[in-house]
């Protein structure tokens, strides 16, 4: 059997894509928050809780209202995202005009909220969500055995993020938000409705966290708990790429979740702490983050 | 607070200025005196529990109220503090407890040097995702280093006899020491806040920029109302160690950097007594949520608390309060 630096191909490269699966939930995450932070110039701090959301809206849909999970992958960000933006303008809006810690901690209580309900709902030991009878299986590669949905979210997800490029960097609505990004007074001044610029941007960032949910909700057991631990993982991400720039958080989370997965085959001990350890490099060598752009 | 200045009568305002003093003089006894009959009134461990979370919330608002830094990792420092020092009474028996809080509080200031240098590199909410990270980081640890006990945490530890001497066996004994430590804590704070240091402090807070301009070293100060608030977090952590016996991940989860913030914030951020209040009233809340149908929803409703407090009560009840006396009493 072929061995990479004394193990075995399979495992190495089994560890590899599950690294790059996690890698895509960190990278879709990631962007959602910095989507987020351009305009409403707020951490997000219920992302990882509107993920969890999405998992389980997916899960009630199917066992209650027996909606699919293709169907769920277009219905639910959409609802997610769509009562989102009743936080957005009933909430965040009103505190737009203070310090924007105060941002972080509304949605903060706001996630032990989401959380707290679901665990009283379902406990916190989670559910089952069946994956897609297409999807199902594996792919034997001669080399290493790729199961078939985990190849289906790397692609899914990386056509998201690469959708999200583009709606940002090549659409007409996407200029207004960078613009917004830039100078939302300005916007304003120009006639743009910045509000409602800002009410769907929310609600298009946590409309990706809840999509990235869905996709989760087949590979890791539905549980209320399920998003607060990944999303600390992801702020140190974050901090890690900086906000700046969108290839740069897609990037950054692909690039830690593989560093991720490699860690867990030479040094399982370290695998949880690894990212947080790249954290405290970056903060030491370039404070900044890799793709950051302020100081 | 009272920076309420007349102009062209000095003589008023300093006058002023030293009736307030009084007053504040005399809250401050009144609030000792209180402290010193309360365990008659009320169980010592549960006043215990309050004024441990006190100090804890007073640290953290030494940080948020005074240098403007909100720290999502203060659950780090209050663990550390408390492992430390449960590590050290239950493996060597002839350590006093005074010592053992000692050794908790330098290992959680030697942490706190650790944290200050990596995260005061960053500002606004990248300064509190970096603590945020930095103590799951060490929750992580903490789970896996084999001083802890793991899962289980550290059961049994004793709680000794202070200075040698008396026995902190019973709950009342415990409960002056603990109050002990709370009045130095709290003093250490008071003072930090009215000397120069803190007033730079406040400088920096409302205009960073103004302060690097006029040469002083920003980051130094920041470093050091970090470094001094994971101290007495550290601090805290450690005599609720000895007090209840135990540390165990609880305190190091960052549920527990959310409640101090929410005891701060419901208190009243950047007031002295803020935390205390914020403190008693989230403690209690927990203890009386936990008897009661709703024990399941505490997470839940504080979380309301949260919302509730960002939305519509931000200056927290102290800072209410004062508003309120300076509107009609002054």
């Amino acid at each position: 059997m072929t061995m990479i630096f004394g193990v075995p191909m399979a495992v190495f490269m089994g560890q590899l894509t599950l690294g790059l699966v996690n890698g895509a939930f960190y990278a879709l995450l990631s962007l959602g928050l910095a989507v987020i932070f351009g305009l409403l110039k707020i951490v997000n701090f219920a992302h990882g809780a509107q993920y969890m959301l999405g998992a389980f809206a997916a899960l009630l849909a199917f066992n209650i209202l027996g909606i699919n999970y293709w169907l769920a992958l277009v219905l639910v960000p959409l609802t997610v995202g769509g009562l989102s933006m009743l936080i957005e303008r009933f909430l965040l809006r009103r505190i737009a005009h203070l310090d924007h810690l105060y941002g972080l901690l509304l949605t903060f209580g706001l996630a032990l909220i989401f959380e707290g309900t679901l665990i009283n709902w379902f406990g916190v030991s989670g559910a089952r969500y069946a994956t897609p009878e297409i999807l199902q299986g594996g792919l034997n590669l001669g080399f290493m055995f790729l199961p078939t949905y985990r190849a289906w979210v790397l692609v899914a997800a990386l056509a998201m993020c690469l959708f999200t490029w583009f709606m940002i960097e090549r659409t007409r609505l996407g200029a207004y938000l960078r613009a917004g990004t830039e100078n939302s007074q300005l916007m304003q001044a120009f006639g743009v409705n910045v509000p409602l610029l800002i009410t769907l941007t929310y609600g298009f960032g946590v409309g990706l966290a809840a999509f990235a949910g869905v996709l989760a909700a087949p590979l890791y057991p539905v549980s209320p708990t399920m998003g607060s631990s990944l999303l600390i993982v992801v702020f140190a991400v974050v901090v890690i790429g900086g906000m700046g720039s969108i290839l740069g958080a897609i990037l950054t989370g692909l690039g830690m979740g593989v560093i991720e997965g490699l860690t867990k085959v030479y040094y399982p001990e370290a695998a949880n702490t690894v990212i947080f350890l790249v954290m405290i490099l970056v903060l030491m060598l370039r404070p900044a983050g890799l793709f950051g752009k302020e100081a | 607070m009272s920076d309420s200045q007349v102009v062209g009568a000095p003589g008023i305002a300093a006058k002023r200025e030293r009736r307030a003093g009084q007053r504040r003089a005399i809250l401050y006894i009144a609030l000792i005196a209180v402290g010193l009959v309360a365990p008659f009134l009320a169980y010592p461990v549960f006043l215990m529990k309050i004024l441990c979370f006190a100090l804890f919330a007073c640290a953290f608002n030494l940080l948020l109220g005074y240098a403007g830094l909100l720290s999502f990792g203060h659950a780090a420092f209050l663990a550390s503090g408390g492992y430390v020092t449960g590590y050290l009474l239950a493996s060597y028996p002839g350590l006093t407890p005074e010592l053992g809080v000692l050794a908790g509080t330098l290992a959680a200031t030697l942490l706190g040097c650790l944290f200050g240098v990596l995260s005061i590199r960053r500002q606004g909410i990248y300064f509190a995702m970096v603590t945020l990270a930095l103590a799951q980081l060490m929750f992580f640890v903490f789970i896996q280093a084999p001083f802890t006990g793991g899962e289980d945490g550290l059961h049994g530890v004793p709680r000794g006899e202070l200075f040698g001497l008396i026995s902190l066996q019973s709950n009342l004994a415990m409960y002056y020491f603990v109050f002990a430590v709370f009045l130095l804590g709290f003093a250490l704070i008071q003072r930090t806040v009215h000397s120069p240091f803190g007033q730079v402090l406040k400088a920096i807070r409302e205009n960073e920029p103004r302060a690097v301009s006029l040469g002083y070293n920003v980051d130094a100060y920041k470093l050091l109302a970090f470094v001094l608030s994971a101290g007495l977090a550290g601090l805290a952590g450690a005599t609720k160690t000895v007090v209840f016996q135990l540390a165990s991940l609880t305190d190091a989860h960052w549920h527990m950097s959310g409640e101090v913030i929410l005891m701060t914030l419901l208190g009243g951020v950047g007031t002295l007594l803020g935390p205390l209040a914020g403190a008693s009233l989230v403690v209690s809340l927990q203890h009386l949520l936990a008897q009661s149908p709703l024990g399941n929803w505490v997470s839940v409703i504080l979380g309301a608390i949260f919302v509730l407090c960002v939305m519509s009560f931000r200056s927290g009840i102290v800072g209410e309060l004062a508003t309120l006396y300076r509107k009609n009493f002054k």
